[in-house]
C-alpha cells in the first residue's frame, strides 16, 4: 500500500478540509473549566476535528456559503445604533440578562433569581465539580450531529465563552430575556445556553439584539414530561449582521415547544433548529418571519424527528425579500417507524418584491410509519395585483396597502407565538419596521 | 359631477380597442344606469374610471367635479369621492375585514384633511351600518371576503360604500349572483344613500335590479359606446325585446 494510491480527489479534499479546520482551531483557546466541562469541550473538539468545518460544496450548505461564518477573524462592523424605537420586549415584564459583546454583564442585568427558576452563568457552572447541566451541555448538540453534520454547533460547544443555564421547576410567568448588546465593532460572540424545563413546568425565553460583528448562539433545551417552553427571538435591524444559531430541543411526552424568530436585515444569518419528539402527544412548533433588502441572506434550516406516536409538529416560515435579497429554507420532517398518528405540517413561503430577489427551498419528508398525516408546501410569488388594487380602490395608499398585505402574508408565522402580549409586540414591531423601510 | 367625453380605451398588452368614443354626463343627485350586451365594455368603463392597471386611454377625458380622474392614482380617486362596487369582490386572506374598513376610512379622512375616527366611534358606526345590511359580527371579524357567499360579498361592498360615503358610486353588475332577498337588502342599502349631493352609475345586464334602484336615466351601451339614452322605459324595452331590436334600430 502506497500513500499515492490512497489519495483520491475526494480524500484529498477531505484532508484539506481537516487541515483548514485544524489551522482555524489552532488559534482558539478552550476556556479553562472544571472536569465535566473540560470533557464536554474536548469531546466537541474531537467531533469537530473528525468532520471538519463546513464548505460551500457540502449538500447542507448548498444555498448558503459558510465562508463568512468561519473566516478568521470576523470582519469588524460598526455598531448599529437604534435610536428611533424602544428596545424590543422593553414593555414586557421580564427577568433581563444582558450580554455585551458576548460576555455577561451583571451590572446591566437583573439578579439571577426568580420563582421556580434556577439560573447560573455558564462560566460559573463550568468551574463547579458537578452541575445538572452536565447531562445536557454538548450532549444534545452531539446527538444533533447525525444524520447531518453541524460543525459550527460543535465549534460553539468547544469554545463558547459564556451563556446561561436555566432550570425551570414551576410555571414561570415572567419571561427570561437574553439581551445581546454590542460595544466593540470587531467582537465575536459565542454563547451557549442550556435550558431544562422540569415535569409540568413552563418557561418563556426571549432573545434580542445583534450581539456582535459575528455571532454563534447554541441553545440546548430539554423539555420534561408535560412541560412547555416558549421561545421568542428577534434578530434586527443591523444590516451587516453575520451569525449562526442552533436550537437543539428534546421534547418528552405531552411537552410543548414553541419557537418563533422575527428577523429583519442582516448580511448572513442561518438559524438551525433540531427537535426530537420523544414522548407521546408532544408538540413542536418552529416558525419564523424574515424580511430583508439588498445584501441579505437568511437561512432557516429545520429538522424535526418524530420518534413517538401521536405527536404534532409545525414548521411555518415566511420571508419578504426586496432588491436581490436571498431567502433559504431547508426543512425536514422525519417520522420514525414507531411514530404512528403523527401530525406534521410544514410551509415555507416567500414574497418576492422584485425579480432580483430569490427564494431557495428544500422541503423534505421522510416517513417510515404507515398511519400519519403529513403535509408540506413551498411557494414564492409577488404581491397579488388584484389585492393591491382592491385596497387602493378603497382609498388606501399604495405603500400602506403593500404593508397591509405583507403583514397578512407574515401573519401565519406570527400566529405561532404562544403569548398574546408577545405576539402583539412582534406585530407592532414589524409594522414599525415596515414603515421605516417604506417599500 | 362625472363627465366622460369621447373616451377611447384599449388593452395595454394587446391591440384591442374596447371603448370607442364613450360620452356620458352624470349630474349630482341622479342615478344613471348603463345596460348592454356582454362584451360591450361596461366593466372596462368601471375599471378605467377607478384606475385599474392593464388599460390604456388613447383618447378622450374623464373628470370628477372638473378634476382629471385619469391622471390620478386609484387611492386619490377614492379620496376624491369615487367608489366602485366590484362585480367580483376580491378575497384577501390574512387581512381582517374590520382592519381593512378602518384603514380605508381613516386613509380617506386623512387624505381629505379630516381627523381619524377613534376606535370606539368607528366600531359604533360600522356596527350600525352592518346591522342594516344584515352583516353579523362574525363576518366583520373574518378576513376580507374570505369564505363569503356571493350575496355576502356584495353586501360587504355596500357596507364599504356606506362607511366611505363616496359622492360618485359605480355599481358594476352588483345584481350578479344575488337571490331575491339579497337583491332587496343591497338595493335598500343603495337607496338609503341616495341624496342630492351623490350620484350613482349602475351597470347591469338585466333590468330587474332597476326595479329596486330606480334610475333617472338609462343608457344602452354597445361596442364601446353609448348608443341610446332615455328614461326608465328604455330598460323595460330591453327586458321585453332584448338588445337586438335596439341595436338594429341604432345601426340602421
Amino acid at each position: 500500500m502506497t500513500a499515492a494510491a490512497a489519495t483520491s480527489p475526494r480524500a484529498a479534499r477531505f484532508a484539506a478540509r481537516l487541515k483548514a479546520t485544524g489551522d482555524r482551531l489552532s488559534g482558539l483557546e478552550l476556556p479553562a473549566s472544571s472536569a465535566w466541562m473540560a470533557r464536554a469541550r474536548d469531546a466537541a473538539l474531537s467531533r469537530l476535528k473528525g468532520m471538519g468545518l463546513p464548505e460551500k460544496r457540502d449538500e447542507y450548505w448548498r444555498y448558503t456559503d459558510p465562508a463568512r461564518l468561519i473566516q478568521e477573524p470576523a470582519t469588524p462592523v460598526p455598531v448599529f445604533v437604534i435610536s428611533d424605537e424602544a428596545p424590543v420586549f422593553d414593555a414586557i415584564d421580564r427577568l433581563k440578562l444582558v450580554f455585551v459583546d458576548g460576555v455577561f454583564d451583571p451590572e446591566a442585568s437583573d439578579e439571577l433569581t426568580g420563582e421556580g427558576l434556577e439560573i447560573c452563568r455558564l462560566s460559573e457552572a463550568g468551574q463547579a465539580d458537578i452541575h445538572w447541566a452536565q447531562d445536557l451541555y454538548g450532549i444534545l448538540e452531539a446527538r444533533g450531529q447525525a444524520p447531518v453534520a453541524r460543525p459550527l454547533a460543535a465549534l460553539n460547544t468547544a469554545t463558547a465563552t459564556d451563556g446561561v443555564l436555566i432550570r425551570a421547576t414551576g410555571k414561570v410567568s415572567r419571561p427570561v430575556a437574553l439581551v445581546y448588546r454590542r460595544r466593540d465593532p470587531g467582537a465575536e460572540m459565542r454563547l451557549h445556553h442550556v435550558i431544562r424545563v422540569e415535569p409540568g413546568a413552563e418557561l418563556t425565553v426571549l432573545e434580542s439584539g445583534p450581539g456582535a460583528a459575528r455571532s454563534s448562539v447554541v441553545l440546548e433545551a430539554d423539555l420534561a414530561e408535560g412541560s412547555a417552553l416558549h421561545h421568542v427571538r428577534t434578530q434586527g435591524r443591523d444590516h451587516a449582521r453575520v451569525g449562526v444559531t442552533h436550537v437543539f430541543a428534546r421534547v418528552a411526552a405531552q411537552a410543548h415547544l414553541k419557537s418563533f424568530t422575527l428577523s429583519v436585515n442582516g448580511a448572513l444569518v442561518r438559524n438551525e433548529a433540531v427537535v426530537w419528539l420523544e414522548g407521546e402527544e408532544g408538540s413542536a412548533h418552529v416558525a419564523g418571519a424574515a424580511m430583508g433588502d439588498g445584501a441579505f441572506l437568511h437561512d432557516d434550516t429545520v429538522f424535526i424527528t418524530h420518534s413517538a406516536p401521536g405527536c404534532e409538529s409545525r414548521q411555518v416560515f415566511k420571508k419578504v425579500l426586496h432588491n436581490g435579497a436571498v431567502g433559504v429554507f431547508q426543512g425536514k420532517i422525519l417520522v420514525e417507524r414507531a411514530a404512528q398518528l403523527t401530525d406534521g405540517y410544514q410551509i415555507s413561503q416567500s414574497l418576492l418584491m422584485d425579480e432580483r430577489s430569490q427564494f431557495l427551498a428544500k422541503p423534505e419528508l421522510e416517513i417510515y410509519a404507515d398511519n400519519v398525516k403529513c403535509s408540506h408546501g413551498s411557494t414564492s410569488g409577488e404581491l397579488d395585483a388584484d389585492h393591491l388594487f382592491y385596497l387602493r380602490a378603497r382609498g388606501i395608499g399604495q405603500e400602506e396597502a403593500k404593508r397591509l398585505l405583507i403583514l397578512s402574508f407574515l401573519g401565519e408565522a406570527l400566529d405561532e407565538i404562544a403569548r398574546d402580549d408577545l405576539a402583539d409586540d412582534m406585530r407592532d414591531r414589524l409594522r414599525g419596521w415596515l414603515e421605516r423601510h417604506g417599500d | 359631477m362625472l363627465e366622460i367625453n369621447n373616451l377611447h380605451v384599449k388593452l395595454e398588452d394587446e391591440d384591442k380597442q374596447i371603448l370607442k368614443g364613450l360620452t356620458l354626463s352624470v349630474e349630482a343627485g341622479s342615478v344613471h344606469a348603463i345596460m348592454g350586451p356582454n362584451g360591450s365594455g361596461k366593466s372596462t368603463l368601471s375599471y378605467v374610471l377607478s384606475g385599474r392597471d392593464g388599460y390604456q386611454v388613447t383618447d378622450g377625458t374623464a373628470t370628477l367635479d372638473g378634476e382629471d380622474l385619469l391622471s390620478m392614482e386609484p387611492e386619490d380617486r377614492a379620496a376624491a369621492g369615487l367608489f366602485l362596487a366590484f362585480q367580483y369582490p376580491v378575497e384577501i386572506p390574512g387581512v381582517g375585514n374590520m382592519t381593512f374598513l378602518r384603514t380605508a376610512v381613516n386613509a380617506q379622512r386623512k387624505a381629505r384633511g379630516e381627523p381619524e375616527l377613534s376606535a370606539g366611534d368607528f366600531l359604533k358606526l360600522v356596527r350600525a351600518k352592518a346591522k342594516d345590511l344584515k352583516i353579523d359580527a362574525e363576518m366583520l371579524k373574518r378576513p376580507v371576503n374570505v369564505g363569503f357567499s356571493g350575496g355576502e360579498k356584495k353586501r360587504n361592498e355596500i357596507l364599504q360604500m356606506a362607511m366611505l360615503e363616496p359622492r360618485m358610486c359605480i355599481l358594476d353588475e352588483t345584481d350578479s349572483g344575488l337571490d331575491v332577498d339579497a337583491m332587496k337588502l343591497v338595493s335598500d342599502g343603495v337607496n338609503a344613500l341616495r341624496d342630492a349631493g351623490r350620484a350613482f352609475l349602475v351597470i347591469t345586464h338585466y333590468q330587474r335590479l332597476l326595479d329596486h334602484i330606480k334610475p333617472d336615466v338609462v343608457h344602452i351601451m354597445a361596442d364601446g359606446r353609448i348608443v341610446k339614452s332615455g328614461g326608465p322605459e328604455l330598460a323595460l324595452e330591453v327586458e321585453k325585446n332584448g338588445y337586438a331590436d335596439i341595436l338594429a334600430e341604432v345601426s340602421a
